[in-house]
C-alpha cells in the first residue's frame, strides 16, 4: 500500500474543524469516493475532530490518501488530553461523559470501513480511520 | 461576529443555512432564532439546510434544540432541503432527528407549517424519519 499524499492539519479550535471537512471533502472528492462516501467520511471526520478539541484538548489531524490495491482516505486524530479509560464504553451510543449525545464515536465506527482507537489514561488518544473507495 | 440571517416572511420565519457554521456560530443562530420567534410572535420557522454538505452530531442537536424550542413557544419547525446523501449519513451515524419535522423544499414546507396552523388534522409525517 503506498501513500499518495498527506499532511498534518492542526485540530485546536472550532473553525480548525470546519477547515478539517474542507481538506477531507477535498481529498475523498479526488480520490473519486462516491458523493455518499464523501459525506460520510467528512461527517466522520467532523465528529473525531470535535472530539479531539473538546475531550482531548486539541491535538491534530494527519490526512493521508492511499493507493493499493484500492483508493482510499485515512485519518488519524491524535491527541495528548486525558484519555479514554473505557473504550467499549465510549464506543456505546448514547453514552457521553459531556452535553452531546454521545453518537461520535459509535456514528463513525458505522460510517468508515476501518476503525481502530488507541489510548492511555493520561497520555492521549489516537483514532485512525479508513474509507476505501 | 457574522451572523446567519433570519427573514421573516408573515407568520412565518426563514432561515436559510448557506455556510458551513462552526459550533459557535450554529449555537449563535438557536439563541438568534429564540428571540426572534418570541419578538415576532411567529408561527413557524423554515430551517433550510439544502446548502448544507453534512449534518453532523452537534448540527443535529442544534436542529432538535430548535424545534424543541419553537414548540414552547408556539411555533412549529420545519427543516427542509437536506439533501439525500446527508439524510442517509445521519441515519446511519444514529440520529432520526426526533421532534424534527422535515420537508422536502422551502415550498413543501411552507404548505407543511400553513396546514398544521390552519388545525388540519392528520398533518403529513411522511417525510420524517
Ligand atoms: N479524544 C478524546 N479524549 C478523551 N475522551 C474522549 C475523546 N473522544 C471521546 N472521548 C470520550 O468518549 C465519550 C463519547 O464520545 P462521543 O463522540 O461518542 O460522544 P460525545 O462527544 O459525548 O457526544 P456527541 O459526539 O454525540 O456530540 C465522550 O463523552 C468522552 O468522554
Ligand atoms: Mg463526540
Amino acid at each position: 500500500m503506498a501513500v499518495i499524499s498527506s499532511e498534518t492539519i492542526p485540530v485546536t479550535s472550532e473553525p480548525d474543524i470546519v477547515f478539517v471537512r474542507r481538506r477531507v471533502r477535498e481529498t475523498a472528492a479526488q480520490i473519486g469516493l462516491s458523493l455518499v462516501d464523501q459525506t460520510k467520511v467528512v461527517t466522520a471526520a467532523s465528529e473525531l475532530a470535535r472530539n479531539t478539541l473538546i475531550y482531548g484538548g486539541g491535538g491534530a489531524m494527519q490526512l493521508e490518501s492511499l493507493n493499493g490495491p484500492r483508493l482510499g482516505v485515512r485519518l488519524t486524530f491524535s491527541d495528548n488530553g486525558p484519555g479514554i479509560p473505557d473504550i467499549q464504553l465510549a464506543l456505546r451510543d448514547g453514552f457521553t461523559t459531556g452535553s452531546g449525545l454521545g453518537l461520535g464515536l459509535g456514528g463513525t465506527k458505522r460510517l468508515v470501513n476501518e476503525f481502530a482507537i488507541e489510548s492511555k489514561v493520561g497520555q492521549g488518544t489516537k483514532i485512525i480511520i479508513t474509507r476505501w473507495k | 461576529m457574522e451572523k446567519i440571517p433570519i427573514l421573516r416572511m408573515g407568520d412565518f420565519l426563514l432561515v436559510t443555512i448557506q455556510v458551513d457554521m462552526h459550533d459557535r456560530l450554529a449555537m449563535a443562530l438557536q439563541d438568534d432564532l429564540t428571540q426572534k420567534i418570541s419578538e415576532t410572535s411567529a408561527r413557524g420557522v423554515l430551517i433550510d439546510i439544502s446548502s448544507l454538505e453534512i449534518v453532523d452530531s452537534f448540527i443535529g442537536r442544534m436542529l432538535g434544540n430548535i424545534a424543541a424550542m419553537s414548540r414552547v413557544l408556539d411555533a412549529q419547525t420545519v427543516v427542509v432541503g437536506m439533501r439525500p446523501a446527508v439524510a442517509i449519513t445521519l441515519v446511519e451515524l444514529g440520529m432520526s432527528l426526533p421532534g424534527v419535522r422535515t420537508a422536502l423544499n422551502v415550498d413543501a414546507g411552507m404548505e407543511l407549517l400553513r396546514e398544521s396552523l390552519n388545525g388540519h388534522e392528520g398533518i403529513r409525517h411522511g417525510s420524517n424519519f
